[in-house]
């Protein structure tokens, strides 16, 4: 099965800005996050803010297009050799930010330590190893044949191999990677991205400035310097940008998207996200939730609409499944199913018509609007005579008391860092084994071995029209039994000065694309 | 003197160690650290060993005595968000605190001094009720809303068309009302000047001051009514007294009462109260800061909190601890200076 995957795809969004030279780009932006990366070691953690250090500093070997395409980035072009091996040619004369050059033995470099990354590694799971052809041809082979060998792939940002290697002045080795404390890699950072960094102070700010060598000379980018401020007062962030200290926000609080929208100075860009916000019910506690048609009742009970409109203020979508559109699972018919004569009528059925009560707890501060939302479903339930007590927590509180499934109704928010659905069946609803780690966050219990099956089955075919059939089965199948409360996916919202041109460098991953970004 | 300094330092290592002892005893409701340094999917058995690395795994007894240990050597251990030494992470964040505080003691010096006396001298005076009545608005006030309302008045501005601008005084309140805004909204800008250390000075630039002005102002808006009313009531209070009414019999000038005799007695409760209150400015600048994401201590213990960054919590509370200890002996041994008749001993009198 051969098969040349078209290499420039993606490269239609460059062919059609205009062609500037990175010698022009003399423009500064100043830029508040809600956070700054916690480290310069991109293999320390799996995170947004880490990722979008990545797309700064480094450059994947392909990454993702708006439309959850694929565009080659460090890698020219990819073939399938065979069911297992993908082969990529690397492009030439590609130089680090320290002047090496990369070569094949970097990219392979970073693959072997990826897979020493505690975050990492089980997204490399799949993968057995990476073969060296030449110095710019390799091949990533698969134990089994893998469907997702290119979405992984975003994940390989190559490392200056050289830069990285060998041992820092007290005997430390420079490729260590450390969770917790002072490492090499953690303080030095050598990619081969648009950016460089040139100062950073925790907490503060970062500054970056354009890389003199970068390979993409076709990049309309223009901006040379970039500072970026971690903000975390929603407030405080906005008010940065209405008052001009800032040109780029993100996140935007739902509640000041009007205020931005009227602001004659500044633009708005949303879009849908792909993080699914849900409540599992515990099966293991709740008798009552063992009965389908009890867990039918619920998600009759649930006005998604109403909580989107509402309680987001427009900000969300309203969900009834995990995958997202433009997802292989996605399945179009799966549209929310608000009745709540039909609730009353289920709850009758499974002979709770006095309905039962319940425990709830939900986080205050890790979702938008979380605890909002919590209430709102606890009320919604309660016309179905179920009686919520409802708890929310920080964080930092919350979630050891989710590992250890401390309530009936527990809310959680997933993105597949995948981005394929297969991953929120994984962490979700396959039956919880603590051997093989599957349903590490399935705190439903809920437990369906042939829906496990059919998932495992789409997750080694290669042929991805048969697999998206498969998954998007899978997503029918949850939804006709029930196994979840889906609620909504959390859209993104970036802000900008009217000059700043942010729409074409942003995506659904949150991961802006800067290298690119325009200012006029 | 020496009993006097010998009691307070063995006060602030007891006000130390019971602090530690307590950030030990509520960590385990702080939440998991854990949660900021891994992501999502990593399995409980990766988490496990990070645990068992760390020491989170050991007893809560052995886990203290470790850091005790640590402790009197001078190592309060390492900020697992930061990984630093947590005492250096503070070094770095206080000066900035300290700065903010200043910058608010400034403010409220100069302005409850003068307008507390011009209020005892003249209580009858419009002006006078119109001090008195703004402050009582500006203590009911949170510090949060007033942070919040001096972002959109001063760093965003106002375009105000309440009246009819074709007339002429409508025209004249509209511009009244209406604010350019301009001031930094946030931090503490780029123009820092380097001191000592870790000590970056922002008072030395223009661009440093200017990042000042709001967090300075809103700090001081929750202390300085207070000031202004005590200042007031204690001026009132030795205007009346026997020697006050002796020096006007004498024909001494009135200045020469007023600012020379009257304030320095008015002045010693003040100093009290004030001392106690540089210590409590502190703790608020937790909210200050993190309007103005100010980087100093009072954001960075914040921060600590929703990570669980216990080392950097529990290190955090025992330098502000110290720091209380330190401003009340400086403010006992200036109230000596101030007033000779009283005597520091180290039993109470």
């Amino acid at each position: 099965m051969k098969k040349l995957i078209a290499a420039f795809v993606g490269s239609m969004a460059l062919a059609a800005a205009p062609v500037a030279l990175s010698a022009e780009a003399t423009k500064e932006l100043k830029m508040a996050y809600d956070a700054d990366p916690v480290t310069l070691d991109i293999h320390e953690q799996l995170s947004g803010g880490i990722l979008q250090l990545s797309h700064m500093t480094f450059d994947p070997l392909l990454r993702w297009t708006q439309d959850l395409g694929f565009e080659p980035r460090l890698a020219e072009s990819w073939e399938r050799i065979d069911d297992k091996t993908m082969r990529f040619k690397l492009r030439e004369g590609v130089e680090f930010h320290s002047g090496n050059e990369l070569t094949a033995k970097d990219v392979k470099f970073t693959f072997d330590r990826l897979k020493q990354s505690q975050d990492l590694k089980a997204i490399f799971q799949p993968f057995s190893e990476l073969k060296i052809i030449d110095d710019y041809t390799f091949e990533l082979v698969t134990k089994e044949p893998y469907p997702l060998l290119l979405n992984t792939a975003t994940y390989i940002f190559p490392m200056d191999s050289e830069f990285y290697t060998g041992k820092t002045e007290d005997g430390k080795d420079k490729s260590a990677i450390v969770k917790h404390g002072n490492s090499f890699a953690s303080e030095n950072l050598s990619g081969t991205g648009p950016y460089i960094v040139t100062e950073r102070q925790q907490g503060v700010r970062v500054e970056f400035e354009r890389f003199d060598d970068y390979w993409d000379t076709e990049s309309p980018g223009n901006v040379g310097k970039i500072t970026l401020t971690p903000i975390k007062e929603n407030a405080t962030r906005v008010s940065a940008l209405l008052s001009g200290g800032v040109d780029f926000i993100a996140p935007v609080p739902p509640t000041d998207l009007e205020r931005i929208k009227q602001d004659p100075n500044s633009s708005l860009v949303t879009m849908s996200g792909t993080r699914i916000i849900l409540f599992h019910m515990n099966q293991e506690r709740v008798e009552a939730f063992k009965n389908p048609k009890v867990r039918q009742a619920i998600a009759y009970a649930i006005n998604q609409e109403g909580i989107a409109a509402k309680i987001m203020k427009g900000f969300a979508t309203p969900a009834a499944q995990m995958s997202p559109a433009g997802y292989q699972g996605h399945n179009e018919s799966l549209t929310p199913r608000f009745d709540v004569a039909k609730a009353q009528q289920l709850m009758k059925e499974a002979g709770y018509e006095d309905g039962f009560t319940i425990t709830m707890m939900a986080p205050n501060n890790r979702y938008v609007n979380d605890d909002k939302i919590a209430q709102a479903v606890a009320a919604m339930l309660a016309r179905i005579n179920i009686k919520v007590d409802l708890k929310t927590l920080p964080k930092a509180q919350y979630w050891p008391e989710y590992d250890n499934r401390a309530a009936d109704m527990m809310m959680i928010g997933w993105h597949a860092d995948t981005e394929d659905s297969a991953n929120f069946y994984e962490f979700l609803t396959f039956c919880p084994d603590a051997d093989s780690g599957s349903g590490q966050y399935n705190a439903g219990n809920y437990c369906n071995p042939e829906i496990d099956a059919l998932v495992q089955k789409a997750n080694v075919e290669t042929d991805l029209d048969k697999r998206a059939a498969m998954l998007q089965e899978v997503e029918q199948r949850l939804y006709d039994d029930a196994a979840f409360v889906p609620l909504h996916w959390q859209d993104l919202a970036w802000a900008s000065k009217k000059n700043v041109n942010i729409e074409p460098v942003l995506n659904v991953m949150n991961f802006p694309y800067l290298g690119d970004l325009v200012v006029e | 003197m020496l009993a006097f300094l010998v009691q307070r330092i063995s006060q602030a290592l007891l006000v130390m160690f019971v602090i530690s002892v307590i950030a030990f005893a509520i960590q385990d409701g702080l939440g998991d650290p854990l949660q900021e340094m891994v992501g999502m999917s990593v399995s409980e058995e990766e988490r496990e060993a990070i645990r068992d690395e760390l020491g989170l795994n050991d007893p809560m007894v052995v886990q203290y005595l470790r850091f005790a240990g640590n402790a009197l050597q001078g190592d309060l251990g390492n900020s697992y968000f930061y990984s630093k030494p947590t005492l250096e992470v503070i070094a770095e964040h206080l000066p900035a605190t300290l700065e903010l505080v200043i910058g608010a003691s400034l403010i409220i010096v100069f302005l409850s001094v003068p307008i507390g006396v011009y209020a005892a001298i003249r209580p009858q005076a419009w002006l006078s009720k119109f001090f008195m009545g703004v402050s009582t608005v500006g203590i009911s006030i949170p510090v949060f809303l007033t942070a919040i309302v001096l972002i959109q008045l001063f760093s965003i501005g106002v375009a105000v068309n309440w009246f009819p601008s074709d007339t002429g005084w409508g025209q004249w309140l509209n511009d009244f009302f209406t604010t350019e805004g301009g001031l930094p909204s946030y931090g503490r800008g780029d123009n820092l000047t380097h001191l000592f250390g870790t000590w970056n000075s922002g008072f030395f630039s223009e661009g440093g001051l200017m990042h000042l002005v709001l967090p300075s102002v809103s700090l001081a808006s929750i202390m300085l009514p207070l000031f202004i009313r005590l200042i007031r009531a204690e001026m009132m209070e030795v205007l009346q007294s026997d020697y006050i009414r002796y020096a006007r019999a004498k024909g001494l000038s009135a200045g020469r009462i007023n600012f020379l005799h009257a304030l320095k007695n008015t002045m010693l409760p003040v100093i009290t109260v004030g001392g106690v209150q540089i210590g409590i400015m502190v703790a608020y600048t937790i909210l200050t800061e993190t309007v103005f994401q100010w980087p100093g201590v009072g954001l960075m213990f914040l921060e600590a909190i929703t990570r669980s960054d216990i080392p950097l919590i529990v290190a955090y509370l025992m330098v502000v601890g110290l720091i209380f200890v330190i401003t009340n002996t400086v403010v006992d041994l200036v109230y000596g200076l101030v007033n000779p008749t009283v005597k520091l001993t180290g039993k109470k009198a």
